[in-house]
């Protein structure tokens, strides 16, 4: 439990998603308007991450590596993250056409989030187990919820003030993301076995 | 009056029209440089933003990033345009990342033949051109829409606009970060800073006469070596380009 713990907060605050590896920026800035929309993609984000990264997971770990196929890595796990997008476009759909309608076109960009594939080729490169991964799908996906969420509060208070017309909308986004960025370097010195400590002593 | 034929050739879909469609006509030259400026990917479509932030602190590695991109988005285009009546609606998505993620694959080999310095420096980001939301993006919007020629150079449009932005970052980034131009490749200029043995510069801050005695109080600003540096430049690009062109202003 330690370990979840620890992986969870380090991938969601430390290392977060977008503002420490900018990865997923491409939704990350169109669709952070309303609060609205931003929060319905952050859990649409956080859903795919956490169900995607164990199912890959399995697949590196009982297909590819026993059958040595690693050079099939990117194929199979694209196609992971696809069929899960596309089950969560169909559901969306169903259940609340608002949502899909507000989504539009960034629904199927999941797919090509950075983040989405990054986290499971992170997941590799690092080597995690079973339990890690789903907490760093999880926790990554909460870290690039939390980021979306409140760049979308700043940019709906940020309508209120006297930007130049030509930095507003889509340059002041780009300002906002590159401080928030600079913020969170501060995070970088914090020592996640801190948590796992303290975990420890909690159970 | 003759344009106004043009266009109406080009939206009648008998095979008798499509003669007199040039191969290479107006419309074509639209495609390609549209994107470059007025419909910039990056600027104004805010598509790609991911890589363009994590390869641009040196010039050369953008250069070849971009190569690669005008690449996969070209033969992407061409050939889910020539798929396009055979891909299911519902599987689309894997088709095309199939398509592209092929293509990423062979432009993978390819640079760890050709340039293996600078593979090793982008590894990461050549897989993830596979999920760079231009390439998916223009497939989505005028691929699966449009012939397989226009589709093609709205690839290669794309692709260009997308790398223009990618290289003017790499050079603002690299100059003012770390006083040189194209390290790393062939033709690597050194422009500012001070001369040591190894490296001498254009410009020698550390210089007791000359040019360089007048930059005594030059260093490189280490901000612009940050991935957090590049949404800066392209925020002041963006700056740039809606004051010229209050048209692209955003008025929500």
């Amino acid at each position: 439990m330690g370990d979840f713990l620890n992986i969870f907060i380090k991938s969601a605050f430390i290392e977060n998603m977008v503002l420490a590896y900018f990865l997923g920026m491409c939704s990350f800035l169109a669709v952070s308007k309303t609060l609205t929309t931003a929060t319905g993609l952050g859990l649409a984000v956080i859903f795919v991450l956490g169900i995607t990264m164990p199912i890959n997971w399995v697949i590196n770990e009982f297909i590819l590596i026993p059958a040595e196929l690693e050079f099939l890595r990117f194929i199979l796990f694209i196609a992971v993250i696809a069929s899960t997008v596309q089950l969560v476009e169909m559901v969306v759909e169903k259940f609340s056409p608002g949502l899909y309608a507000a989504l539009g076109i960034f629904l199927p960009l999941i797919t090509v989030n950075c983040a989405i594939l990054g986290g499971s080729l992170f997941m590799v490169s690092r080597e995690y187990n079973l339990t890690e991964s789903i907490a760093f799908g999880l926790g990554g996906g909460f870290g690039w919820f939390l980021a979306i969420i409140a760049l979308a509060a700043i940019r709906e208070r940020i309508r209120y003030s006297n930007v130049p017309p030509a930095l507003r909308g889509l340059g002041m986004a780009f300002l906002i993301t590159g401080l928030m960025g600079i913020a969170f370097l501060s995070l970088t010195g914090i020592d996640p076995a801190v948590f796992a400590g303290w975990s420890g002593v909690a159970e | 009056m003759a344009e106004s034929t043009e266009i109406r050739t080009g939206v009648v879909a008998d095979p008798a029209g499509q003669e007199k469609e040039p191969l290479f006509g107006k419309k074509e030259k639209i495609l390609i440089t549209d994107p470059l400026l007025d419909n910039n990917p990056i600027t104004i479509q805010v598509l790609g933003v991911c890589s363009a932030l994590a390869v641009t602190s040196l010039v050369y590695p953008s250069l070849v990033m971009a190569v690669a991109v005008v690449f996969v988005c070209a033969f992407s285009s061409l050939f889910t345009s020539l798929m396009r009546n055979i891909i299911p609606k519902a599987v689309r998505l894997i088709v095309q990342l199939v398509i592209i993620a092929t293509l990423v694959t062979l432009v993978n080999e390819a640079l760890k033949v050709l340039a293996f310095p600078v593979y090793k420096q982008l590894s990461v980001y050549i897989g993830l051109i596979i999920t760079n939301c231009i390439v998916m993006g223009r497939l989505e919007a005028f691929a699966m829409a449009n012939k397989p020629w226009r589709s093609f150079l709205d690839g290669v449009g794309n692709g260009l606009g997308y790398g223009l932005i990618l290289v003017a970052v790499g050079v603002v980034r690299e100059l003012f970060g770390k006083g040189s131009l194209f390290a790393g490749s062939g033709i690597a200029m050194n422009i500012i800073g001070p001369s040591g043995d190894t490296t001498q510069y254009w410009i020698n801050t550390a210089a007791e006469s000359g040019i360089g005695s007048f930059f005594g109080w030059y260093a490189n600003n280490n901000l612009m070596v940050l991935p957090a540096a590049a949404m800066f430049v392209i925020a002041v690009f963006i700056w740039i380009q809606r004051s010229y062109n209050t048209k692209l202003v955003d008025v929500s």
